[in-house]
């Protein structure tokens, strides 16, 4: 059973057509929003939490209970905001990028439509400062809508007063984590803050925020004409609906695309991908959800249901569905090395372990790559792996942590393989 | 990354730059950026007004701009904030270049999405044309940065060059649209792959046929 | 008060509390770098992790969590120590073993908390980090190869000195502290960051390789550099003083202490007056003790006696002084040597009552004619604080560059009659209001004018007294209460033409108006008094006495003495005992005890440590008008020991008057 076209949110994902208020309206975008509105905020979260929709930002929380924890009250002196997460930059991830710059009223519409079920005043998309163009489309969407009256006093006719502003960031990853977003937004630099307090506590300027990502967002609008039972038609339990998929690397054909949740991996590689490059023997491993989830050998992966719980039983995880593909010909170490490269390169710095361990981890790592290194190092590679995980302020830390742990093991053969050639060679 | 380093606070430095202001276009821009955030909340905005900044001293310099201290100095000023505040802002993200650059900013991607498609070739081929990582070209052309990932990934590798992505490319696919951008030219920005449209499988479509030729309506098959 | 368990024990903490308070509470030590009580929680070291449940399966910040009911916190379990072990060794990665070299030997957080939470020996293989070296100024000298990155100087700069200079720049492994463009530290209380760093990347400039700490003896002391009365620690070997530091009091300087408390110490040590001098032939020549007491003697002075005051005076010599003019039949007595004359018939109406703590609670503030930042900086740092919880302040007199923002209404005291609309407004719906009153106020006959606030205002009520006067000499208070003030100030005094004037370190007043007077001066350094002086000898500064002290506040404090008086200087009470044999009078004392009981017998308050009661305050009334400048010139330069130091010298060369010292830094 493949999804149909019909039942595909992200219609106009490969930017064929216009993205422009005009065209999206004719694919359905922005109709009567003003009804979904009308059903309230607790009936908007009702339905989003039946629709069993999870975060599509990596962590998969559960998005319509994400909702349910802004204040109930709107306080004047502390508006509620929504904050979008469109800083997409981990390895592998690239579909809000699609939505920003060939869906942006789908984005835009979900805005209101989410900020009115939290009762927020103003949504902030937060978007990578390297989409530049992206940001361009996103701006101009933006105030299309408001001359258009969907944002803004009143919009959509609702009575309901909301805001939509575009905030461009400037080259860093950690700002996807949601509380170092909110400090970028602020004007600071993008450290991660202590939890608690929790941002739906004390977020943006201190006022109740909720952080979502692009893809949870955009949706939204969709599941509210459709209906939950449509949503949660697709996918097994507690993996519902439909879902970007990224897939890079060695297939014959990468590409985004929208399917079913749980689809198995075999089938999303062969059905929109052309294949393993050189074929299914050729597999050697899959980072399945984006770089900081450890890698899955490549025997593991045919059917391996490409959801939450799928991915999780193969030791990894969906994280966001940027789906890493590796072949036979990688120096499967130095792809990993260049991963713990990205993580040192993108600490905040702040707390020591992530500051001083992803240093040292990706050192370790080159001289894995090489073989300069002792055996006896290979474990207290994993030892340091677990002094980080854990033990920081933010995810970034077990994020690094964890490609290497996948690293060790599953090859550790070869990093012990690399070692004794060099060693051999240094005899000879 | 590793050898970022502010430009040194010197005379001349302060000679060049200690009168820099808004250009016309943007000192009417600049309100509207601070309108974007609550009121007392205008320190949110130092982010936009650091790129502003460095976008029109590109334009001044027939570069891609950079940020001396005197300007970042007169954005913490005209936001009521402490300087060293502004500065830690401007090194903390990357795309605040802290020395200057040449007119093309070439930031090959080289994270392992794209280092398994090949972005070594593209790094090999930039260093043949005399570039070399972290420095300007003699002839101000040119300044090489290999950045992290993109977000191009389904499309790898990529290199992104100013403003634009330039994507699906190959060394020889790199070299025309550097040659181009020398000659002064303006190549297509996006895939450089024949026949692709953006990061839809390369080929036939496995979805969203009816897409390619008018905007169709799903909603009646519901 | 939840109740939580630490390691089996059951405990109540107080509403509020983070889990690292509740484990001290139960007596758990846990080891931590960023974290400190007075700054905000920044939680990225790492290395107070403990184990909580309920929570996520992994060691949590203790710091930054919350304690709640029904928590079970456990400090001792395998988790904790891998925790420990692991940050402990991260922080080691990239510092330095320098500890040999490094001036924090022997007092190093990193030092002592490797030996008792870290694994032994390193496993790290790569190279260490190398960062360059950074300037910030003439007291602190940096090492930041050191540098730990816990934050607490950039906060402190920020959050308590209100001077946003310091900064973390870059990210990630290449992170760097430094001041805004490697500048020095722009203000009073920048020394702080010493102790607060907790390893060796801040060290203190001018004590560079001064010391080992297990070396010096520690004396605890009262600073005398104005009148706020900071609780010191005196660290000295031999008969030099060394160093000071903080001690920690809440109620008058937290943790704190000015720069220039911390290092007017080297001027202990220069230009001082070891030996007295006779003036002969308008040329003061050095002379023995018997000389110069002849030489007193000499004058016959009868009743015609009067004695000035210093600024930096305990009470003990203040009294002595007070017997010793007292037995010769006079009571001219003042402490102002500038000239006021401001009525001290109320001492609660010349005093700071609602204490340093108390301002902080204060929610509407008018200062009038204070410089705050250079006058007392700790009372600064209140102002800052009451200003973050939301406190309004305006100011009445010259601009200067406040750390709190605050309104200036205007230069001229007239405004005082005619305050605008907003401010009484403030003023009036205040819960808690309060007036400064500085000493450029006082100068300008403002006192009358100010407590006619009281009423206006409503400043005293329940639990609340919003009137203050903020002093400027350390000697003040503890002055006024034995009576070193005259209706008509020091004209007074000028007037009764006495032929004998004792100048107590009288340092900072013109006696040209005594010059057909002989004057004694009894101080330690060479500097405008002892100048003016026909006769001088030599006593002691306040590192070489005991003694005791009211601060601005009404605050009696004790300070014990660290080390002796250099060559023939002799402390202040024994030349004053001297002289009365030598004038052939008594006293009424043979040793300080005994002095300080006759003091005490006298002003009973001054026997007792803390806050004297001084009644209620008078009613005020009058008006003030005029324009005024500020008394302090020169932070830096306020008194003959910071005059004498080098270290104070260079700052207020470099800081206040822009010369260039900037070199690469060491
Ligand atoms: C280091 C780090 C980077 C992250 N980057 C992103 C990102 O680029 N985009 C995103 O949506 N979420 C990112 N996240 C997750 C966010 O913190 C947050 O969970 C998410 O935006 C919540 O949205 P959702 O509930 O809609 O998934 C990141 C988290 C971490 C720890
Ligand atoms: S884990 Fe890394 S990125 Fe996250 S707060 Fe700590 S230093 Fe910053
Ligand atoms: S790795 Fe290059 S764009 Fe993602």
């Amino acid at each position: 059973m493949a999804l149909a076209d019909k039942d595909r949110i992200f219609t106009n994902l490969y930017g064929y057509q216009p993205w422009n208020l005009d065209a999206a309206q004719k694919r359905g975008d922005w109709d009567n929003t003003k009804a979904i509105l009308a059903k309230g905020r607790d009936g908007i979260i009702e339905e989003i939490k039946a629709s069993g929709l999870r975060g599509r930002g990596g962590a998969g929380f559960p998005t319509g209970m994400k909702w349910s924890f802004m204040p109930k009250e709107p306080n004047s002196a502390r508006p509620g905001f929504l904050v979008i997460n469109a800083d997409e930059s981990e390895p592998g991830s690239c579909k809000d990028r699609e939505i920003i710059r060939h869906d942006p009223h789908k984005l835009l519409e979900g805005a209101l439509v989410a900020g009115f079920a939290m009762g927020a005043r103003a949504a902030y998309i937060y978007i990578r400062g390297e989409y530049i163009r992206e940001a361009e489309t996103m701006f101009a969407a933006r105030d299309e809508a408001y001359a258009a009256g969907l944002l803004g006093k009143n919009a959509c006719g609702s009575g309901y007063d909301f805001d939509v502003f575009v905030h461009r960031g400037a080259g860093a990853y950690i700002c996807g984590e949601e509380t170092a977003m909110i400090e970028s937004l602020e004007g600071k630099k993008g450290q991660p803050r202590l939890k608690p307090p929790f941002p739906a506590g004390a977020g943006l300027y201190g006022c109740p925020t909720t952080v979502n990502n692009v893809e949870s967002i955009a949706v939204a609008p969709t599941i509210m004409r459709r209906g939950a039972s449509w949503f949660s038609s697709f996918g097994r339990e507690n993996n519902k609906g439909t879902k970007l998929f990224q897939i890079s690397g060695h297939v014959n054909k990468p590409c985004v695309v929208e399917e079913e949740m749980s689809i198995p991996f075999r089938e999303l590689i062969e059905r929109h991908c052309g294949g393993i490059r050189g074929g299914w023997d050729n597999l050697l491993a899959v980072i399945p959800g984006g770089s900081s989830v450890p890698l899955v050998p490549g025997d593991q992966c045919p059917d391996m249901p490409m959801d939450f719980d799928g991915c999780k039983a193969a030791g990894s995880g969906l994280g966001t569905a940027a789906v890493i593909v590796m072949d036979k010909s990688t120096d499967i170490v130095r792809a990993i090395s260049r991963l713990s490269y990205f993580y040192k390169h993108e600490s905040c710095g702040q707390c020591t372990p992530c500051r001083e361990g992803t240093g040292w981890m990706w050192r370790v790592m080159e001289r894995l790559r090489t073989g300069d290194a002792a055996v006896e190092e290979i474990d207290m590679l994993q030892q340091v792996t677990k002094q980080v995980e854990g033990h920081t302020i933010c995810a970034l830390g077990d994020a690094a942590a964890w490609p290497i742990q996948g690293l060790i093991r599953h090859f550790r053969p070869e990093l012990e393989r690399r070692i004794a050639d060099n060693v051999r060679e240094a005899a000879e | 990354m590793a050898d970022r380093h502010l430009e040194p606070d010197t005379p001349e430095l302060r000679a060049r730059w200690g009168n820099w202001t808004w250009n016309e276009v943007n000192a009417k821009k600049v309100p509207d950026i601070i309108a974007r955030y609550p009121e007392g909340r205008q320190r949110s905005a130092v982010m936009p007004l650091l790129d502003l900044a460095q976008r029109q001293i590109g334009a001044e310099t027939q570069t891609q701009g950079w940020l001396p201290i005197p300007v970042m100095e007169y954005i913490a000023k005209e936001l009521d904030m402490p300087v060293i505040r502004v500065v830690e802002v401007a090194s903390f993200y990357t795309m605040y270049n802290l020395v200057p650059v040449g007119r093309f900013h070439v930031q090959v991607c080289g994270t392992t999405p794209c280092m398994l498609r090949g972005s070594d070739d593209l790094l090999t081929a930039c260093k043949a044309r005399g570039m070399s990582k972290g420095h300007n070209s003699a002839d101000g052309l040119w300044t090489l940065t290999e950045v992290e990932c993109m977000g191009n990934c389904a499309s790898a590798p990529m290199v992104q060059i100013n403003d634009d992505n330039y994507e699906d490319l190959t060394a020889e696919r790199l070299n025309f649209v550097l040659d181009e951008l020398a000659a002064g030219r303006e190549p297509k920005a996006g895939t450089q792959e024949p026949g692709r449209h953006t990061v839809e499988p390369v080929g036939a479509l496995s979805t969203l046929k009816q897409m390619v030729s008018e905007n169709h309506d799903y909603r009646g098959e519901w | 008060m939840p109740k939580v368990t630490v390691d089996g024990v059951e405990l109540e903490v107080p509403a509020g509390a983070t889990v690292l308070q509740a484990c001290e509470l139960a007596g758990k030590e846990i080891p931590r770098f960023c974290y400190h009580e007075r700054l905000s929680i920044a939680g990225n070291c790492r290395m107070c992790l403990v184990e909580v449940a309920p929570g996520p399966p992994k060691p949590q910040a203790s710091c930054a969590l919350p304690a709640a009911e029904g928590q079970t916190i456990r400090t001792d379990s395998e988790m904790v120590k891998k925790a420990r072990e692991g940050v402990m060794e991260f922080l080691l990665i990239n510092h330095p073993l320098d500890c040999p070299i490094c001036d924090q030997g022997g007092e190093c957080d990193l030092q002592d908390q490797s030996v008792a939470y870290g694994r032994g020996a390193s496993r790290y293989d790569e190279h260490k980090r190398a960062v360059t070296e950074k300037y910030m100024g003439p007291l602190i000298k940096t090492t930041m190869t050191r540098c730990i990155h816990c934050t607490r100087c950039v906060r402190f700069s920020e959050e308590v000195a209100g001077v946003d200079e310091i900064g973390a720049l870059y990210r990630g492994e290449n992170m760097q502290i430094t001041t805004y463009l490697e500048k020095a530290a722009h203000h009073e209380m920048s020394a702080n960051v010493i102790d607060l760093c907790p390893v060796g990347a801040l060290t203190s400039k001018p004590y560079a390789f001064e010391a080992r700490p297990w070396e010096l003896k520690k004396t605890l002391g009262i600073d005398v550099s104005d009148a706020t009365g900071a609780n010191i620690r005196i660290d000295s070997r031999g008969r030099e003083v060394l160093r000071v530091l903080p001690r920690i009091n809440d109620d008058v300087n937290e943790e704190w202490i000015s720069d220039k408390a911390r290092y007017q110490v080297d001027g202990l040590t220069k230009r001082r007056l070891d030996r007295p001098w006779i003036r002969r032939d308008g040329k003061l020549q050095a002379a023995t003790w018997d000389e110069a007491f002849a030489a007193i003697a000499k004058v016959k002075p009868g009743a015609s006696v009067a004695a000035v005051a210093g600024d930096l005076l305990d009470c003990e010599t203040q009294f002595a002084a007070k017997k010793l003019v007292g037995a010769l039949g006079s009571s001219l007595l003042e402490g102002r040597q500038t000239g006021m004359d401001y009525d001290v018939s109320s001492l609660a109406a010349v005093n700071f009552n609602s204490t340093f703590a108390g301002i902080e609670t204060a929610d509407a503030i008018l200062i009038v004619g204070s410089n705050v930042r250079w006058e007392a900086p700790l009372v600064n740092v209140r102002l800052r604080k009451a200003v973050k919880k939301g406190a309004k302040v305006f100011l009445v007199g010259q601009q200067w560059d406040t750390t709190f923002g605050g309104e200036f209404l205007s230069e001229d005291l007239s405004v005082l009659g005619n305050l605008p609309a907003h401010v009484s407004d403030a003023l009036s719906k205040a819960e808690r209001p309060a007036v400064i009153l500085g000493g450029a106020a006082l100068a300008k006959g403002a006192l009358g004018a100010g407590l006619g606030l009281v009423g206006q205002f409503n400043l005293v009520r329940d639990g609340w007294n919003g009137f203050n006067v903020l002093h400027l000499a350390a000697a003040r208070m503890g002055g006024l209460m034995l009576g070193f003030a005259q209706k008509g100030g020091i004209a007074d005094l000028v007037a009764a033409k006495p032929k004998l004037v004792f100048s107590l370190g009288a340092d900072e007043m013109d006696f040209a108006k005594f010059s057909d007077s002989i004057v004694v001066y009894i101080g330690h350094h060479g500097d405008k008094g002892a100048h003016a002086a026909d006769i001088v000898l030599p006593a002691a500064a306040y590192t070489e006495k005991a003694g005791t002290y009211v601060n601005t506040e009404g605050r009696v404090q004790f300070a014990e003495k660290a080390v002796f008086a250099p060559g023939d200087a002799r402390e202040d009470w024994t030349i004053l005992r001297a002289l009365a044999d030598a004038l052939g009078v008594s006293v009424g004392f043979d040793s300080f005890d005994e002095l300080r009981a006759a003091m005490v017998a006298e002003v009973p308050a001054l026997g007792e440590e803390g806050l004297a009661a001084y009644g209620s305050l008078p009613a005020g009334g009058g008006s003030a008008d005029g324009v005024f400048g500020y008394p302090i010139k020169d932070f830096y330069l306020t008194n003959p020991i910071a005059r004498a130091s080098e270290v104070m010298q260079r700052c207020s060369a470099e800081l206040l008057h822009g010369e260039d010292f900037a070199e690469a830094a060491e």
